[in-house]
């Protein structure tokens, strides 16, 4: 699995290490399960050996070995600076103001980066019931600046979400400030076809990179509404050797030490 | 002051029909055992109160103990849905469940605020988000010194609070380490408590900052080692990945779910039980999920 001499990787392999590239070092992050984990951690194991991982379920300075299956892993307790309460995470770390990014999954995201992770359809007769808030809504009003990492497709991204569980940019333009929300909010929500980040001005998500191989129109099939394409579109650079083999090992040793595969779906805090 | 004393006594003589009764632990330290014997005695019209239901939430919700579950996230750690909890907010099966849904934050908050004796949970939160318009339990109030909106939700004041941790001395003194969650305040906040301990030992040997719950605020200290499981307890044993995965399918029917519950847990006397057949089962689950 460690063999990444031929530069092939999947699309997931570039979502996590365009993410993961996102994060500088020595930034505290605060960092979701699933896929955030996974970027936040190659990070970590790449170019930003300082970046600081919090965990809700109270892990400060987490630097596991392998990938946590939950937000509460005994590696992340193990392997951490010191471990605190969870009240003491939301009141005193993040609450505090001592969070740089947050880094989310979703499960939906609509055009102003507002994140739906609790049902879909009518929340009284729901179609589907999805987990629920978890420590996002918060996470997402108080860092600093928030990162989302989601596979993009129309039913992820859709122009209204049924329910708005954490605040992304609100209804745009200047919202999210009117709305007394201290953090800058979603600066990048990243794919797997490219890099979606909030127009200055109207804070509309508009694709800024995309990713080597993916075309425009792919990307706009799978986005729920007229995505508007910055002049500036980036190409987001290959992963290097380096980075893959870092990542592939990351997820080898993971699936080692929890006797599964790997691929299981996203979302674990319990 | 906490009696040593058989899990079944505890749970016969501390939880009652209708009460508010929160399990806690999170990942690490969830009471499986207690939640398998509030089961078996077939409390019912519970409130039941967690951070993030999983799995023991999935089957005390699906076996038709609970009238209301207030949580802030619901689901099966690294795996995906829990399908009971689905099935009872989607379809109403076994009944109908009420849910109150908060923020983690909320959540903890609420819990602080219940151990710290206050009627209410302040905290920045809930701002920009559609909870509040439907759960009529968040509110905001304004700063009395700047004016500031805050959100308010009510204390989380269980009439029993259940968790499990490492160890108790002779005397019923608790230790709790590794990653804490909310059991202290969840503990603290409550009228009665049960921790259920792997191991009962002359002396915690715990240094002075650790997280010992004394004797004193405690109803009931019961031994049962591995009574986390398929959580773990730090020291003592490992996350079974392997059953979290395996529970998957077994929930995804009420049939299979509730052959499963006859079978392993009302069929059983204990967790030890429990556990002996379990392993029996275990490798036909385990071959036919593979």
């Amino acid at each position: 699995m460690s063999n990444a001499e031929t530069l092939d990787f999947t699309a997931t392999e570039i979502m996590t290490v365009a993410a993961s590239r996102l994060l500088k070092d020595g930034t505290v992050c605060f960092v979701g399960i699933g896929l955030p984990s996974t970027a936040a951690n190659l990070a970590r194991l790449t170019h930003a050996p300082d970046v600081v991982l919090i965990y809700e379920s109270g892990p400060i300075g987490a630097k596991p070995s392998v990938l946590p299956l939950s937000i509460g892993d005994g590696d992340l307790a193990l392997t951490a600076d010191t471990v605190v309460g969870t009240p003491e995470i939301f009141r005193y770390w993040l609450q505090g103001g001592r969070i740089d990014v947050g880094f989310l999954g979703a499960a939906q995201v609509d055009r102003f980066a507002n994140i739906n992770t609790t049902v879909i359809g009518p929340y009284d007769a729901p179609k589907v019931r999805l987990p629920g808030a978890g420590g996002a809504p918060e996470i997402a009003s108080q860092a600093k600046e928030v990162f989302i990492v989601l596979k993009q497709s129309p039913k992820a991204f859709v122009a209204k979400l049924p329910f708005v569980t954490s605040a992304g940019h609100l209804d745009g333009g200047d919202a999210r400030a009117r709305a007394g929300i201290p953090g800058a909010g979603p600066t990048a929500v990243i794919t797997d076809l490219g890099i979606l980040s909030p127009d200055p001005m109207t804070k509309e998500l508009t694709l800024t990179g995309i990713h080597p191989g993916v075309t425009v129109e792919q990307v706009k099939a799978a986005t729920g509404w007229d995505l508007k394409i910055s002049p500036d579109l980036k190409t987001t650079e290959v992963p290097d050797a380096e980075t893959l083999t870092a990542l592939r090992d990351l997820h080898a040793r993971t699936a080692a030490a929890h006797g599964i595969s790997q691929g299981l779906a996203g979302g674990g805090e319990g | 002051m906490a009696k040593i004393t058989p899990l079944r006594e505890a749970v016969a003589s501390l939880v009652q029909d209708g009460d508010t009764v929160a399990l806690e632990g999170f990942t690490h330290l969830i009471p499986h055992a207690a939640g398998h014997e509030i089961i078996r005695q077939g409390r019912r019209g519970l409130t039941l109160v967690r951070m993030t239901p999983d799995l023991i939430y999935d089957q005390m919700i699906g076996m038709g103990c609970a009238a209301k579950l207030i949580f802030s996230w619901g689901g099966n750690p690294g795996v995906g849905s829990l399908h009971r909890f689905r099935d009872a907010v989607e379809q109403g099966w076994p009944h109908r469940l009420e849910i109150e849904e908060h923020s983690h934050a909320g959540m903890a908050n609420a819990y602080v605020a219940g151990a710290s004796n206050l009627p209410f949970a302040l905290l920045r939160g809930y701002t920009g988000s559609d909870l509040p318009k439907v759960n009529p339990n968040i509110r905001f109030v304004e700063c009395p010194f700047t004016g500031e909106k805050l959100a308010a939700i009510p204390s989380v004041r269980p009439d029993v609070t259940v968790i499990h941790a490492q160890k108790a001395d002779r005397r019923g003194n608790v230790l709790i380490w590794g990653i804490l969650g909310v059991q202290k305040e969840a503990v603290l906040a409550a009228k009665r408590s049960i921790v259920t301990v792997e191991e009962i030992v002359d002396d915690l040997e715990a240094p002075p900052n650790a997280c010992v719950l004394p004797a004193w605020t405690l109803s009931a200290v019961c031994p049962v080692p591995g009574g986390a499981y398929p959580s773990y307890a730090q020291g003592y044993s490992e996350r079974d990945n392997r059953f979290y995965k395996a529970w998957d399918p077994i929930a995804r029917s009420r049939e299979d779910f509730r052959a499963w519950m006859q079978r392993h847990v009302l069929d059983t006397d204990d967790f030890a039980g429990f556990r002996r057949v379990l392993a029996e089962s275990m490798a036909r689950i385990m071959n036919e999920v593979a």
